[in-house]
C-alpha cells in the first residue's frame, strides 16, 4: 500500500501567538514573543529571557474540565492538548462519545519530559514522608507519553497512541512516523505534533551548558538571532505545535481543507562518529538526511523553493548553512529561501520541529515567506556563500509550492520533511 | 460528628468527582462512589486526601480499602471525629 497523506488540520500554541490566527499573524509582521522572565531573574540563571506561550486561565478551561485542572502542574500537557485539540477541530473533525473508540485514528505527539513542575513538586512531598498525599495524577502529569495519552482520551482514538522523543528533532520526527503509518495504511488519520515544558528546571541545564546567551536580559526581542554575524546562543523556549495527517482519500471524501501535502522525508543519525558528538552534528549524516529525504520525496534539489532551517543561533548555524548548500547543491543566487522561526520564538526544544512545520505549511498555504529577524548583521561565513536576498528579512508574498524543513538534536539526530502545496 | 452533618460534607467533597449527576442529587448512604456515582476508581484516593484534610482525620490503607461507598465512609469518619 501507498497511500498519499495530506495536512487537514493545524494547531499551535506558541511563544509569540496562540492559536493560528494570532500565529499567523505573528510570523508575518515579525512579531517576537520573547521576554524577560522575572523568574530566571530570580535564580540568577545567566539567559534570564524567553520564550514562553501566554494563556490564560480562562482559554484553559476550554480545554480542561475543573477536575482535571485540580493539582495540574504540566505546562507540556497543558500546550499539547490546547494545540491538538485546535487541530483536530480545525480539520473539521468533532469529538464524539460513542462506546468504540475511533479505530483509524491515532496520536503521535512526542515530548522531551513531561510535568516537570508537577515532578519537583512531588519530589519535595515525596523527601517530606507524604507520598500517600501525592494525588492520583501525578504518573499521568509526569509520564512522558502524558501528553499523548490526554489527547487519545479527550478525542476517543482507537489506532496507534504514543510518544516520540529525540530531542530537538522531537516533532518533525512525528509528522515522518505519522506520515509512514498512513502511507502503509495502518491508519487513516494521525494527530501528529509535539510539545514542549515551559520553567526552569527544564532549560537550567542548557543554561548551565552555556548555549544560551546573556548578551540581551535587557532586549529581549533582540536576542533570538539565527544566522547573525553577533549571534551569541540560543534563547530557550516552549510551546507545542499539531498536525493531523490523513490519508488523502478519507480528506477528499470528507470535502475538507486540505494544507498541503506531505511528499516524504528522512530520520537518520550521525551516530556521534566523525564530527559527531551527543551535542554537535555529524555533518555527513545532516547532508545525507537531507539528500535522502529529497530522493524519498521524488523531487530534485532545484524543486524547493524554501528551506525552514532548525537555525538556533548558536555558531553552527554557518555550518548549517554549509550543509543545505552541499546537500542541495545549490550556492548564491540559486540557494533557496531560508528563514528560522527561532528568531521569533527562541528555541521551543521539542516542541521546535511541529511549531516550525506549522509555520511552513502555513506559508505553503497562503503563499508567503515569513520575515528572518535580527539578521540584519548577516554572519560574514553565510553571506560569503548565499545571496543575501535568500535571506529575507521582510515578509515576502509569493507562491511556494515545496518547502523543506529540518530538525536536528542532540544524540546527533536529524529529520528533513519535504511538504508541497496540494495539487490533485 | 452526626450523620447527617457528616454527609453534607462528603457531599461537597465528592462533588467534582462525581460523572453521573443524578445519582449524585439522590446520592444517600447507600451509595457506591464507583458504581454508581461514576467516579473514576483512580479519583478515591483523592477523596480520601479530600476527607482527611477537611475532617482533619487520617484514614490508613486498610481503611481506604473499604472506603468504597457512602456508609463504609460516614462509619469511618464517624468514629473518627467522635
Amino acid at each position: 500500500m501507498n497511500r498519499r497523506v495530506v495536512i487537514t488540520g493545524l494547531g499551535v500554541v506558541a511563544p509569540n501567538g496562540v492559536g493560528l490566527n494570532a500565529f499567523t499573524h505573528a510570523i508575518k509582521n515579525g512579531i517576537s514573543g520573547i521576554r524577560h522572565d522575572a523568574q530566571l531573574h530570580n535564580l540568577q540563571f545567566s539567559c534570564q529571557i524567553v520564550g514562553k506561550p501566554q494563556i490564560s486561565e480562562e482559554l484553559k478551561l476550554n480545554y480542561f474540565s475543573e477536575l482535571e485542572l485540580r493539582g495540574f502542574n504540566s505546562t507540556g500537557i497543558l500546550y499539547g492538548v490546547i494545540a491538538g485539540i485546535d487541530a483536530w477541530k480545525d480539520a473539521g473533525l468533532t469529538i464524539e462519545n460513542n462506546v468504540d473508540p475511533d479505530w483509524d485514528s491515532g496520536v503521535i505527539f512526542g515530548s522531551g519530559t513531561s510535568g516537570i513542575d508537577k515532578f519537583r513538586e512531588s519530589i519535595y512531598k515525596i523527601d517530606e514522608l507524604q507520598t500517600r498525599r501525592l494525588g492520583s495524577t501525578v504518573v499521568a502529569q509526569t509520564m512522558n507519553s502524558g501528553i499523548s495519552a490526554y489527547l487519545g482520551g479527550k478525542l476517543g482514538l482507537g489506532n496507534q497512541v504514543t510518544t516520540n522523543s529525540s530531542a530537538c528533532t522531537t516533532g518533525t520526527e512525528s509528522i515522518l512516523m505519522a506520515y509512514e503509518r498512513i502511507k502503509n495504511g495502518q491508519a487513516n488519520r494521525i494527530l501528529a505534533g509535539s510539545t514542549s515544558d515551559s520553567g526552569p528546571y527544564i532549560w537550567a541545564g542548557f543554561d548551565a551548558m552555556r548555549v544560551c546567551t546573556f548578551k540581551h536580559n535587557e532586549s529581549p526581542e533582540q536576542g533570538s538571532r539565527p544566522m547573525s554575524a553577533s549571534a551569541s546562543g540560543f534563547v530557550p523556549g516552549s510551546g507545542a505545535g499539531a498536525i493531523v495527517l490523513e490519508d488523502l482519500e478519507s480528506a477528499l471524501q470528507r470535502g475538507v481543507r486540505i494544507y498541503g501535502e506531505v511528499l516524504g522525508g528522512n530520520i537518520n543519525s550521525g551516530g556521534q562518529r566523525g564530527s559527531g558528538t551527543m551535542t554537535a552534528p555529524n555533518s555527513v549524516a545532516v547532508q545525507r538526511c537531507i539528500k535522502e529525504a529529497i530522493k524519498n520525496a521524488g523531487i530534485t534539489s532545484n524543486d524547493i523553493d524554501t528551506i525552514n532551517g532548525h537555525l538556533t543561533a548558536t555558531a553552527k548555524d554557518s555550518l548549517e548553512i554549509a550543509n543545505w548548500r552541499e546537500a542541495l547543491n545549490r550556492n548564491g543566487l540559486d540557494f533557496p529561501y531560508i528563514n528560522s522561526l527561532k528568531s521569533m520564538t527562541g528555541h521551543c526544544l521539542s516542541a521546535a520541529g511541529s511549531i516550525e512545520s506549522v509555520a511552513a505549511i502555513l506559508q505553503l498555504y497562503h503563499g508567503f515567506i515569513f520575515p528572518n529577524i535580527n539578521c540584519e548583521d548577516l554572519h560574514p561565513e553565510i553571506e560569503g556563500s548565499t545571496d543575501r536576498l535568500k535571506i529575507p528579512t521582510k515578509l515576502i508574498n509569493t507562491e511556494v509550492n515545496i518547502i523543506a524543513k529540518a530538525s536536528f538534536g542532540f544524540g546527533d539526530v536529524n529529520a528533513c520533511v519535504i511538504f508541497k502545496k496540494f495539487d490533485e | 460528628m452526626k450523620r447527617e452533618e457528616i454527609i453534607e460534607k462528603l457531599k461537597t467533597i465528592v462533588k467534582p468527582y462525581v460523572n453521573n449527576q443524578e445519582a449524585y442529587e439522590n446520592m444517600n448512604e447507600s451509595s457506591d462512589f464507583i458504581k454508581d456515582l461514576g467516579v473514576n476508581s483512580a479519583n478515591l484516593v483523592d477523596i480520601v486526601l479530600d476527607v482527611e484534610e477537611q475532617f482533619n482525620i487520617v484514614i490508613d490503607n486498610p481503611e481506604m480499602e473499604r472506603m468504597l461507598d457512602v456508609k463504609t465512609a460516614i462509619d469511618i469518619i464517624e468514629v473518627k471525629t467522635e
